[in-house]
């Protein structure tokens, strides 16, 4: 059967979607992910869907689903390189992706992966960096 | 076209790329059109185990359309009015499909007949209004 393949890197997992998703496929992805999260330990989830054209209710229904899973399995989800008429679509629609971490490309995305993990796991280190700002 | 499978899906979007990219319609406008049919057809698969769709060029006032109409023989919807506000469903869904198919395309019809089924028609025109 058919499947999104997911790559392990470092600490995250990485998945690119590169069809169009239809429903089944897309159900196989959220539980696929959540097993690869639960097995590998990963702290982050990284789904680049620049070769998605079209993201309807059902899907971001799944992208939310995926990022609230996660969470309850310590890990975050950003998703990224989303398409102009994609993200206006969505948005006219009503779908505002709520809980879903976003950033323009994939290098960005494991930025903000890596900033979260950073805070996580030292937190009186960014309190620091904080209380510097504002004595400047 | 016969939508009978969620298979049936991806098939019919491109069909409708195709069409919309025929008659010029720019990539926002393209989206907004495959975004509300998806809606639908998903619709007509949940709820009436599939239908058909009508896929038509249209033009008015010198400016070229896509006129999608969707039929079923499901159940139908016995209070459109509570179908088409967001938030509603009957489904386990988000309840946006109705109202926001409508949002995304300029011209939208339903007529429900409760134990005959659903016809809805989809108007979106080349640039967007």
């Amino acid at each position: 059967m058919e499947r999104i393949p997911i790559l392990k890197m470092g600490p995250f997992l990485l998945v690119t979607i590169q069809v169009d998703l239809y429903d089944r496929l897309a159900l196989n992805l959220e539980s696929d992910l959540i097993n690869m999260v639960s097995k590998t330990g990963a702290r982050g989830v990284l789904i680049d869907i620049s070769a998605v054209s079209i993201v309807d209710s059902f899907m971001g229904r799944i992208l939310g689903n995926i990022a609230s899973m996660s969470r309850i399995m310590d890990a975050e989800t950003v998703v990224v390189g989303m398409q102009p008429a994609v993200a206006i679509t969505l948005v006219e629609l009503g779908l505002t992706l709520q809980g879903v971490h976003t950033a323009l490309d994939v290098e960005k995305g494991m930025g903000l992966l890596y900033e979260k993990m950073d805070i996580a796991e030292h937190p009186e280190q960014d309190e620091e960096e904080d209380q510097d700002d504002s004595n400047d | 076209m016969q939508i009978v499978r969620e298979q049936d899906v991806v098939p019919f979007r491109n069909r409708v790329r195709e069409l919309s990219t025929k008659i010029g319609m720019s990539l926002v406008n393209q989206t907004k059109l495959i975004t509300a049919a998806s809606e639908l057809v998903r619709n007509m698969l949940k709820y009436a185990n599939g239908g058909k769709v009508l896929l038509e060029t249209i033009s008015k006032n010198a400016q070229a359309g896509i006129r999608l109409t969707f039929t079923d023989e499901g159940p139908g919807i016995a209070d459109v009015q509570q179908a088409m506000r967001d938030g509603f469903s009957t489904g386990k869904s988000l309840g946006l499909g109705l109202p926001g198919a409508k949002r995304l395309v300029n011209e939208f019809d339903i007529k429900s007949t409760v134990g005959q089924g659903t016809t809805v028609t989809i108007i979106h025109w080349k640039h967007g209004r």
